[in-house]
């Protein structure tokens, strides 16, 4: 039962990075239907962000709560920074061309960013700085779940229903609700797409900085390829929850961590991706939009 | 009349598609003005570019004599220019209360806005019953009276439609050009139809334009055109 609960707990932990991660991809294919290949080089971009902060507040003496939350302001100012500028130099200028168009460029910023912070900072790993402390409560408890992980978990939480209120009542919510349904329509009444279309880079990479920071903390290192491997999980996860839809990446990185975190530990740890990619073709082949997508076969 | 709209020598492509070939035309304050035309003769392409949704490469469009052309649709439309576009384009996944909420984006007058949206409730009392259902449930007629109301929201000085009676019932095509020229009347608002449907829209509009591959052939008061000899067969099927 003890073993179950570590499980659970873990797949929760997964789940909720692989939530924060999926949700940048979901909201930008939302609005202008383009798969952002570059989203998971901004989670990495954060994380370096959040090591070279830490370092830097840790040299100067400050003290441990205060050095996770300047980081995380830093990486999410910074990760956004790089995502309002890929979407104005890589995919703007392709609005209206071919659909391949901007996705190649989507690729092709992902390899330029990748071996930016290669060739800028190191190919190694690099040990990132614990920055969560020890919670009393949980050592108390014998500890299944490590304050790292609750507080991962929080904050994922905290991130989807402060987003989900923020897309359902705020005004800039409500644009990005219309320009998701009819790009036209939303110009035609008034709404500036351009900044939609930016505000929801900036709001996505602040979330992929989140992420990164955290799991980078509770992994204890990174470098420069750990974007590929969360933004392709990620990108499962919000295709197995139908992309496009937010409640839909949050279920489906919840439902892709869980999967991963039981195989691993009850069947094997070399099946872990197997089964993530298993779930994802049996669910595309029962339910081709995603588990909460909706069936959409032509584009007015 | 002051003159609210003119194009001047508007050309307007799509990529390296011509689709506007020199188009002039002007409406003045309060008027009805109609343009019609066959299918592909570029009369949405007109209203989009009017809404700078599709931009004259060159040529001029004034409102109220100011050039508009290099404007974003989003300044357009708070000029008081708004379109309801060909197959409506309704907000599926809003309530019918939401894609009215949407008419009114620009405007921060909360008192302003519940009054005109009472005030579309009452043009349009089905509306009001279907208040809470999605935009995309609707039946055609419903999402027609749905974009006008929403365009009604933005409380528009120039209102532009296309082809509103698409599709329709004519029973409901009826109700719907009947609320368009009480607008008119009631508002003061300057209307541009654009119709396939050219017996109706002649029969409601001062003045009409009528267009062939993206250029204007013919124009004149709405009761002259109905009695050329060229329209009738051409687009009255007389
Ligand atoms: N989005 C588009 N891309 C390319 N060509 C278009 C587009 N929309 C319209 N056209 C072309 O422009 C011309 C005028 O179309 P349109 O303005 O829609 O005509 P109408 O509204 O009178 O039926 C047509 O030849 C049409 O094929
Ligand atoms: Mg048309």
């Amino acid at each position: 039962m003890e073993y179950f609960l570590e499980l659970l707990l873990g797949g929760l932990t997964r789940g909720s990075i692989y939530a924060l991660i999926a949700l940048g991809y979901t909201m930008v294919y939302g609005i202008i239907e383009l798969i952002n290949f570059a989203h998971g080089e901004i989670y990495m971009i954060g994380a370096f962000t959040g090591l070279i902060v830490a370092g830097l507040l840790t040299m100067l003496g400050f003290p441990g709560a205060s050095i996770l939350a300047i980081a995380l302001v830093c990486a999410i100012v910074w990760a956004a920074a790089y995502g309002y500028t890929i979407e104005k130099i890589a995919y703007k200028p392709l609005r209206g061309a071919p659909r391949l168009s901007p996705l190649i460029s989507a690729i092709g910023m992902s390899i330029f960013l990748q071996n930016y912070v290669m060739l800028s900072q190191t190919s190694d790993f690099l040990p990132f700085p614990e920055l969560i402390p020890e919670f009393e409560f949980l050592k108390a408890n014998n500890s299944i779940m490590s304050s790292s992980e609750l507080v991962i978990v929080i904050v994922t939480i905290l991130s989807c229903v402060g987003l989900s209120l923020f897309i359902k009542f705020t005004k800039l919510g409500k644009a990005m609700r219309a320009t998701a349904q009819n790009r036209t329509m939303a110009m035609l009444v008034g709404i500036n797409v351009d900044m939609v279309i930016s505000a929801t880079f900036i709001i996505g990479s602040s979330l992929a900085a989140v992420g990164g920071v955290l799991i980078a903390s509770h992994v204890g290192q990174i470098n420069y390829y750990i974007g590929f491997i969360a933004g392709i999980k990620a990108f499962t996860a919000a295709v197995l929850g139908g992309i496009g839809s937010i409640p839909g990446a949050m279920l489906g990185a919840l439902v892709l961590g869980l999967t991963e975190a039981f195989a691993t530990g009850y069947v094997s740890s070399d099946y872990e991706d197997v089964f993530a990619f298993c779930l994802l073709v049996l669910i595309l082949i029962f339910r081709p939009a995603g588990i909460m997508g909706k069936e959409k076969t032509q584009k007015v | 009349m002051p003159r609210i709209m003119e194009l001047k020598s508007v050309n307007s492509f799509y990529g390296n598609i011509q689709a506007l070939y020199d188009v002039n035309l002007y409406i003045d304050q309060g008027e009805i003005i109609t343009l019609i035309g066959a299918n592909g003769a570029g009369k949405s392409t007109t209203l989009m570019t009017v809404c700078g949704v599709v931009q004259a490469r060159d040529g001029d469009v004034l409102y109220r004599d100011e050039p508009i052309t290099r404007m974003s649709p989003n300044k357009i439309v708070a000029q008081g220019i708004c379109q309801v576009p060909e197959g409506r384009l309704i907000f599926p996944e809003l309530t019918v209360q939401e894609n009215l909420d949407m008419g009114a984006f620009l405007r921060k007058d909360k008192d302003g806005i519940k009054r005109d949206m009472e005030y579309c409730y009452d043009l349009f009392p089905i509306l009001a019953q279907r208040r809470t259902q999605q935009g995309g449930t609707l039946s055609g007629g419903e999402q027609q009276m749905l974009a006008i109301g929403r365009a009604l929201m933005s409380r528009p000085k120039l209102l532009l439609l296309d082809e509103p009676s698409m599709g329709l019932a004519p029973l409901v095509v009826k109700q719907i050009f009947e609320i368009i020229k009480k607008v008119n009347a009631e508002n003061n608002t300057t209307i541009f139809l654009v119709e396939q449907n050219a017996n109706l829209a002649l029969k409601i509009g001062d003045r009409g334009y009528v267009m062939e591959n993206g250029r204007i052939v013919l124009t004149g008061t709405c009761d002259k055109l109905l009695a050329d000899e060229q329209v009738k067969k051409a687009y009255l099927g007389l």
